[in-house]
């Protein structure tokens, strides 16, 4: 079992022999540390089922009233290929997924030499040495070298072979961190359960295993999550971002739909397919784009207000059915899981760059509403919003998500059906007359099957029309009817609430955000204020029409920066900084954007708005050394060593997201902060 | 159907969602007439053939009285695809092509419609074929009329998907060398349950086909040679008798057991439809093929109870609630 090839690590990895399922001997010393939060990425391909083990750890920390945020990428492949899933658990609010790993888990060489470069100064590298082999001349590190494969083949029988590591690993982690393993036997069993109760088993085996494994003479330290009670009395829920789509729209009354398939989009499709026959409703895999788009149309023309969605190149090709919903005035969801463009572009990673085309996309004057998803949690209540929307100015709506919201897990407040839920079903109550565009009130159609005492039914056209719905070429009617229909987004404009500021009330720097980048905006406003900076942030649910009042919050602040993952443009502003420097003429606004595919770093937000100047880490101030040295000290002859040097320079890979550094110890002056938005 | 003629009074249906303080009115059914289904006048040429699949629309809904609110009149775009503007009853003029998938949507949430879809061979065979192919796959349960005139009408005569080759037209001056769309064939070979075909100049058939395909429970599709006047007149007089030619009907099979019996078509054999559809033009009118495999409507709805069953009539709360209780 010891690798003969690195005697460094050799001794570290025949551990004193244990008993079978009992509790290993661990030195009297190893007691756990509290900490509030830590970043783990696990690393392989992507059939080792890391996915799968990242998701068992963010789910046992909804359960445990634990924050959660996952960061996740897949290989464009469909099988095999580098693939790794990063899971930031803090006991509070995590906003954002982590600059930076604590705790790095390599499964190959390539994982490690890929990844290496995000784990921090005295973070812990994890590696399968059956498969790896560290520099351990890097002293930053500190090296735990386990043969995953070997010890995995020989706690499940030689028919595992790459199956069950992830298990091993789950185990591992489980005792590193002092996670309650009853708890996560439990969901492995729901996992697994319904299945061969072999695999339940083999599961399970493969968990004890890592569990068991003497993990203690590697470390000096294990962790446990500080407890901090949650205020909101609610349970906690993890999913990721399209299942808290699928099942806003569930809670929206949200009974139809159609789509095809397309990453990121595909698992809201097969969530819709599988869950809603169940609520007397039915979602139709399409044979193309168009066709998906129409039948969702005809879902609403039928009464049953309906969704559809896709990510960038399946919108494009709905672009004419969504104008054609926008002319006849008929209310429609769609849904942009957003990935890197343009074409087929980049269809893994995450990119902000559909605002236009979902603003604009479509020929000639057609007006429709543009709404955008901040976190996971948030995707679940914009499906109602959207819902609300659409079938109070009965117009289509665009929910705008992206990549990172679709893969990622997070945990939440569980949301209160009673109140939310909605009623579905048309109304055929019988009417004594309708006219389905009326200039003087905004449209509501009648489903067919409604009776109308006066025999004149509505017609829905996508040529001009009056207000029966018959074609016209009048030019007072065409004017009259383009005014109506731009005239109800200038109403639903009034309503809307004001953004919330996050931060200083007025100051220096407003960053501007939409969507996924709502938690590294907001940690950065965090970090920039400790250092002093007056400095707040808004974020944009409401992009299109945008809410009435934002020149006032502008009059705040010297500079207003929007922040956004797309393009500079040829002019040198990002798309919504070209809408709101066209809605408010204001030459503060400034662009900070960026196409790497990759989701905003904190301190890459920082240091962009803030040229020349750096900001400390979460934990840098007076933690650091003492604790990392702690781990550094840890671990027979894996010895690593600290550097001083914080702010190197971190990736150069186009495939490494960034994250935040953590594993910040509650026993220091890095505490939460309880600052809530003025 | 509803055959009972007269007038009778109806009640309210449910209030769904019982958030109607005030009684829905009640008020009485009156049979249904020409005159009520009639909406604006057609703004198709004098002498269009479309003016004949019009007449034979109102003459079916009136002979069959269906309740007015019921009708669904959908189309994509065209010339042909007017056709919702004329007929005053729900209805929606789509986008082109797309009007199978639209109709797909409204068939597969409202069992309780009649839903008609109305277009041309431009917007059937060749912006929307894909959709054709698939709506006849998936046996979606609707009636559509194909008014096939061989040539782009509304855009003044360009060279369409069904257009003989040596049609001369604006896009193929020199006369279309692309080998035209076979109807029937591409009809049977995509799975419609209900594949027919007729002539705008002869209603009494045409009003059959449609009375057939409506009662027929599937995709039901009827493709009419409906001559453009203006821009390729005289196409189907090979198939009008008036103007010399023969309208030639298929002679189905009636099971009696008689020796000409053998040689009449079996509507239910894939393989015969297609032998006839390779006839020469003008072919033969009639049914082609009819098959009563069980359309999506069907089974997504046994798919839809049996869940619903499962669930012992848990309301939509308390299913997503034990969903959540999963999640946690």
């Amino acid at each position: 079992m010891g690798d003969p090839v690195n005697p460094d690590v050799t001794a570290v990895q025949n551990p004193e022999p244990t008993t079978n399922g009992s509790a290993p001997s661990e030195r009297a010393d190893l007691r756990p540390e509290n900490i509030q939060d830590a970043v783990i990425r696990l690393a392989g391909n992507s059939q080792d089922g890391i996915q799968t083990a990242g998701g068992f750890l963010a789910r046992l920390a909804g359960r445990s009233d634990q924050d959660v945020m996952t960061y996740m990428t897949i290989p464009a492949t469909i099988s095999g290929g580098p693939s790794i899933f990063q899971v930031r658990i803090g006991s509070g609010e995590v906003l954002s997924a982590g600059d930076e790993a604590d705790f790095l888990v390599a499964f190959y060489q390539h994982s490690y030499q890929d990844h290496i470069g995000f784990l921090k100064e005295g973070g812990v590298l994890l590696y399968d040495s059956d498969n790896v082999e560290p520099n351990l001349d890097d002293k930053r590190y500190v090296y735990v070298g386990v043969p995953i494969t070997g010890l995995t083949v020989e706690a499940l029988g030689g028919s595992a072979k790459d199956k069950g590591k992830n298990m091993f690993i789950l185990g591992l982690i489980a005792k590193i961190f002092h996670l309650d393993q009853d708890k996560l036997k439990t969901l492995i069993r729901e996992k697994f359960g319904g299945k061969d109760e072999s695999i339940v088993n083999t599961a399970l085996m493969g968990f004890q295993a890592g569990y068991n494994y003497p993990v203690g003479n590697l470390l000096t330290q294990v962790y446990q999550f500080e407890h901090i009670p949650r205020t909101s009395g609610r349970a906690q829920i993890t999913m990721d971002g399209n299942q808290a789509l699928a099942y806003g729209l569930i809670a929206a009354g949200v009974r139809y739909g159609a789509g095809y398939p397309i990453t990121p989009w595909s698992s809201v499709m097969e969530i819709l397919r599988r869950e809603l026959p169940k609520y007397g409703g039915l979602f139709v895999q399409a044979e193309d784009e168009l066709a998906s788009v129409s039948i969702a149309i005809g879902f609403s023309v039928s009464g049953n207000l309906a969704v559809t969605g896709s990510a960038g190149p399946g919108i494009s090709l709905k672009a004419e059915a969504i104008g054609w919903a926008s002319m006849a005035e008929m209310p429609l969801i769609i849904i942009n899981v957003q990935r890197g463009g343009p074409s087929t572009g980049l269809p893994t990673n995450v990119e902000q760059s559909d605002l236009h085309q979902a603003i604009f996309g479509g020929h000639g004057d057609s007006p429709r509403v543009v709404l955008a998803a901040q976190t996971v949690e948030d995707c679940f209540y914009i499906a109602l919003e959207a819902a609300r929307i659409a079938r109070k100015y009965s117009t289509p709506v665009l929910i705008l998500s992206d990549s990172s919201l679709a893969t990622r897990i997070e945990a939440f407040d569980e949301p209160d059906l009673a109140a939310l839920m909605q009623d579905a079903k048309p109304d055929l109550t019988p009417r004594e007359s309708h006219k389905p565009y009326p200039l003087d009130g905004i449209t509501h159609h009648l489903a067919p099957g409604t009776r109308i005492r006066d025999g004149k039914y509505p017609l829905l056209s996508g040529l001009e029309h009056d207000e029966m719905g018959h074609p016209t070429g009048s030019p007072k009617l065409h004017m009259a009817m383009t005014a109506k229909r731009r005239a109800k987004l200038q109403k639903l404009a009034e309503e809307l609430p004001v953004p919330e500021l996050y931060g200083d009330p007025e100051g220096d720097t407003l960053l501007v955000g939409w969507g996924s980048t709502y938690g590294p905006i907001h940690d950065a406003v965090k970090r920039a204020r400790r250092a002093g900076e007056k400095i707040a942030a808004i974020h944009l649910r409401h992009i299109h029409p945008l809410p009435n009042g934002l020149d006032k919050i502008f009059a705040k602040f010297k500079r207003v920066i929007v922040v956004e993952m797309n393009d500079q443009g040829i002019y040198g502003f990002g798309q919504l900084a070209i809408i709101l420097r066209a809605r408010y003429c204001e030459p503060k606004i400034e662009s900070l954007t960026k196409t790497d595919g990759l989701t905003f770093r904190v301190r890459e937000i920082l240091e962009r708005a803030f040229k020349g100047k750096t900001f400390p880490g979460r934990n840098a101030a007076g933690l650091g050394a003492p604790r990392d040295a702690r781990i550094a000290a840890a671990a027979n002859g894996a010895a690593a060593t600290v550097s001083s040097e914080r702010d190197r320079a971190m990736d150069n890979t186009p495939n490494q997201p960034g994250t935040e550094a953590v594993l910040a110890s509650s026993g220091t002056n890095e505490t939460r902060e309880t600052e809530k938005p003025v | 159907m509803n055959e009972t003629l007269g007038t009778e009074t109806v009640a309210a249906p449910v209030d769904t969602r019982g958030l109607n303080a005030t009684p829905a009115p009640e008020f009485p059914r009156e049979k249904l007439t020409k005159k009520a289904i009639t909406a604006d006048h057609p703004t198709w040429c004098p002498g269009c053939g479309d003016f004949a699949v019009l007449a034979s629309y109102y003459k079916v809904l009136e002979k069959r009285n269906i309740d007015h609110e019921k009708i669904v009149t959908l189309a994509g775009i065209g010339c042909s695809s007017r056709f919702p503007y004329f007929v005053n009853g729900y209805g929606a003029h789509f986008i082109h092509g797309r009007a199978v998938p639209m109709a797909t949507g409204v068939s597969l949430a409202r069992p309780d419609l009649h839903v008609f879809l109305f277009g041309g061979d431009g917007d059937g065979f060749s912006i929307g074929g894909n959709h054709l192919d698939h709506g006849a796959r998936k046996n979606i349960n609707l009636t559509y009329f194909i008014m096939d005139n061989f040539v782009y009408g509304l855009t003044k005569k360009q060279t369409s998907p069904t257009s003989p080759i040596g049609f001369k037209s604006k896009t193929d001056p020199q006369g279309a060398i692309d080998q035209p769309v076979n109807a029937m064939k591409k009809l049977v070979a995509s799975g419609a349950t209900f594949i027919a075909r007729t002539h705008a100049a002869q209603v009494n058939h045409m009003i059959q086909m449609i009375e057939r395909a409506m009662d027929h429970q599937g995709f039901s599709v009827i493709e009419c040679l409906s001559e453009c006047v203006e821009f390729y007149p005289g196409a189907f007089d090979p198939a009008n008798p008036r103007k010399g030619g023969s309208f030639e009907l298929i002679q189905e099979k009636k099971w009696d057991g008689t020796p000409e019996d053998e040689m009449r078509h079996d509507v239910t054999d894939e393989l015969a439809a297609y032998k006839l559809a390779q006839l020469p033009f003008p072919g033969v009118f009639g049914v082609f093929y009819q098959s009563d495999r069980p359309t999506k409507n069907a089974l997504e709805k046994k798919w839809i109870d049996s869940s619903r069953e499962k669930l012992g009539g848990a309301s939509d709360r308390d299913i997503l609630q034990k969903t959540f209780d999963r999640m946690k």
